[in-house]
């Protein structure tokens, strides 16, 4: 029996709780991206660099915040900081699309051109980050680490196996889930969420209709600007704040948005999670689980690991390459392109 | 015959300096990428040498020197390379220090450093595979060779630690994979046990799958090849949390302030290795460093001497171009000769002018052997109440 908990404290310690915490940041991550794609028809290369935008203006704000000494322990600072970052992050992306985007939408410029001048802001925006908070690694979580470390709970339990719940973990999943839930709330039973589905389904019957496009695009731009802040706070909190990193997580969030169905905000969150779990879940060894299921003192040889954890990117984009191959449109069915 | 060379020398001796009364060093280090935090300090201890030089008026007859930055990005030997043909051919560089990293190093020596014949004298590049690399006499190191800190770093963690398993993570390239082998052959020829060497990308964002198993392998230590900013710290703070490690033994690359800020106070009784010594010259060096407005971090030391080398083996070979002063390098770094401390290049240059010899001990020890490169000085450190201690030097 105990060997049994020691097994299932094992998978939730290495696997299931890491996982879950990476999925909900790259799904916040993909929503952002997969909402100005389904209303402005195009992938939006920059969009790691807004998250780290919306970051490094909370990192600000939370900096000036605690040296007037005000905190929200055991809640870490940044929360507070973070309804700056996110309008911040609103004027930013509404700054970027009257001045860039929209000259190619009056122009009806194809998908691929706004790609490219998308990539062009990518630029210019992690220059903008380097410039407002430098290139350096940021720790700004300031509030209590742990919910429980892995020798506090092994001193709890008696188990051999350790657990370690941070607080960081709880508010990324508590969050992710609040966001989310109003996000669909807001598609599905707002008069604006609705006529954002209608445009984004066909644009010129949504014209008909005397929908606003510039007004869509907005919304879509303000909605995708808080998500981004929120996605790169929460994962600046978990893990640190480096620009360099969050336009390396732009790969993972495009795949898991790609292969959830582009354009569809659900396909978006399970991408997230698929992406997430068979990156840690194929290449972890199994040795000890299985040592602990077997309830015996029999040990396998080797590490049990299906495959080393360097291939660990390769897994992701095998994912991708086959659902693309069998699925063209992602797994839950994305819009056409 | 003899006052007619000694009046020929001369003669080219003054007039020289007149077609050349500026010259210019290329500075090619990680300014972008893993370690960029490292970089503009050690760009300022290379700089700090060339300003000695130019302030001393004795360098090549007043010869002034002004420094070219470049960026060696560490991760994009393409851009290393650009980087470097840039400096050479439309900044004319004489000589390069850099570049950080092994890997971009190896890339600017064989596609732009030999073909256009520069000198380079890299502060911190220290793969062993350029021990062996075909250089034309072009490429020098100050800091030692990996396989030398894999025997220092075994040695620390078998003899004075007892250590019986250890779990290595590296950052996977030239740098990671060749340290991580030589500690790991070292470590097991000292009896140890290696349980898995495995290896992290850096700059991803997750490293949850890489500490899964690593923790699944398990060891008494985990040894953390790799970058301070960058996936090494990631791997030292998921090991960390989930629990997997409470011990890590840190190489050069991973020991740095940054790290224990970042980490706090879970890296106390952590320890590792790091180029470098102690005593007045560091100390001298220190002070130097505050008074110039840059800090002592890893690697600064190197680069004051790289840069130094440089202007001393010109100034030993009375030219700055790279045929002629790559042969003084090892005259000027190795005894016999006047030992010079750091803040002293006024003084070496007036012995060199003067026909004399000197030993350019520099910041960090220098001494060159065989295929140019440092034997090297190591600090063994430890990390005691958030603060990294030097607990010993292995030389």
């Amino acid at each position: 029996m105990e060997d049994l908990l020691n097994a299932a404290v094992l998978a939730a310690n290495y696997i299931v709780i890491p996982a879950t915490v990476y999925g909900c940041q790259l799904a916040l991550g993909a929503l952002g991206v997969t909402l100005i794609y389904s209303v402005l028809r195009f992938s939006n290369f920059a969009h790691g660099e807004t998250m780290a935008f919306g970051t490094a203006v909370t990192i600000l704000v939370t900096l000036s915040l605690q040296g007037i000494g005000v905190g929200i322990f055991p809640l870490p600072t940044a929360l507070l900081a973070l309804p700056v970052g996110i309008l911040a992050t609103i004027g930013l992306t509404l700054a970027t699309d009257r001045w860039v985007y929209r000259f190619y939408r009056r122009k009806r410029s194809e998908p691929i051109i706004f790609l490219i001048v998308s990539i062009g802001v990518m630029f210019v925006m992690s220059g903008l980050v380097r410039f407002l908070v430098g290139t350096d690694d940021r720790v700004f979580d300031d509030g209590m680490r742990f919910l429980i470390t892995a020798r506090d709970f092994k001193e709890l339990t008696g188990l051999g196996e350790g657990l370690a719940i941070r607080t960081s973990q709880l508010i990324t999943l508590t969050t992710a889930l609040t966001c989310v839930g109003l996000l669909f709330w807001f598609l599905e039973h707002t008069k604006t969420g609705k006529m954002m589905r209608a445009f984004s389904d066909n644009e010129d019957l949504a014209l008909l209709s005397g929908i606003d496009p510039e007004k869509i695009v907005r919304i879509a731009w303000i909605t995708a600007a808080c998500l981004a802040t929120l996605a790169g706070t929460l994962y600046g909190l978990d893990k640190s704040f480096k620009p360099f990193v969050f336009q390396q997580l732009l790969l993972p969030i495009f795949a898991a948005a790609i292969v959830g169905g582009f354009g569809n905000p659900l396909g978006a969150i399970a991408g997230g999670f698929l992406i997430a779990f068979s990156e840690v879940a194929l290449t972890y060894p199994y040795k000890r689980l299985i040592t602990y299921l077997a309830q015996s003192s029999w040990e396998p040889e080797g590490l049990l690991q299906l495959m080393s954890t360097d291939y660990k990117y390769a897994v992701s984009f095998l994912i991708l390459v086959m659902v693309l191959l069998v699925r063209p449109t992602g797994i839950l069915g994305g819009a056409k392109a | 015959m003899k006052h007619v060379t000694l009046a020929l020398f001369l003669s080219t001796a003054i007039c020289a300096p007149a077609l050349a009364d500026d010259i210019k060093l290329g500075v090619l280090l990680g300014f972008t990428g893993p370690l960029e935090s490292v970089a503009p300090d050690m760009a300022a201890a290379a700089e700090l040498a060339i300003k000695e030089a130019n302030e001393s008026s004795r360098f090549l007859n007043e010869t002034t020197v002004s420094s070219v930055r470049g960026d060696s990005t560490c991760v994009d030997a393409g851009a290393a390379v650009a980087a470097a043909e840039r400096l050479i051919t439309s900044d004319k560089v004489q000589g390069i220090i850099g570049a950080t990293c092994s890997g971009s190093s190896t890339a600017v020596l064989q596609n732009v450093a030999i073909p256009n014949g520069i000198a380079m004298v890299s502060p911190s590049a220290t793969s062993p595979a350029l021990s062996v690399v075909e250089d034309e006499g072009l490429f020098f190191r100050v800091a030692p060779s990996d396989a030398r800190q894999g025997e220092v770093l075994a040695e620390f963690l078998r003899g004075a630690k007892h250590i019986e398993t250890i779990a290595i993570s590296y950052t996977n390239n030239d740098y990671g994979k060749g340290l991580a082998d030589s500690i790991q052959s070292n470590f097991e020829k000292f009896g140890g046990k290696v349980s898995i060497s495995a290896s992290h990308e850096d700059g991803k964002g997750d490293y949850s799958a890489e500490v899964g198993a690593l923790a699944a392998a398990g060891g008494d230590v985990l040894v953390v090849v790799g970058y301070l900013d960058q996936g090494g710290k990631g791997i030292v703070q998921g090991a960390l949390d989930a629990g997997a490690f409470e011990t890590f033994a840190l190489p050069d690359g991973m020991v740095g302030e940054s790290l224990t800020e970042a980490i706090g106070p879970a890296l106390n009784g952590s320890f590792g290795t790091i180029p470098g010594s102690l005593g007045p010259i560091a100390e001298r060096f220190g002070k130097l460093a505050e008074e110039n407005g840059f800090k002592v971090g890893p690697y600064t030391a190197e680069s004051y001497d790289s840069a130094a080398l440089i202007l001393l083996a010109m100034q030993a070979a009375g030219a700055s171009d790279s045929q002629s002063y790559k042969d003084k390098i090892f005259d000027v770094a190795n005894r016999p000769g006047e030992p010079i401390a750091p803040g002293e290049l006024a003084k070496a240059f007036k012995i060199l002018s003067e026909g004399g010899e000197i030993d350019y001990v520099g910041a960090s020890n220098v001494e060159l052997f065989g295929p140019g490169e440092g034997v090297g000085n190591f600090r063994l450190i430890e990390i005691r109440d958030g603060e990294i201690v030097t607990i010993g030097i292995q030389n």
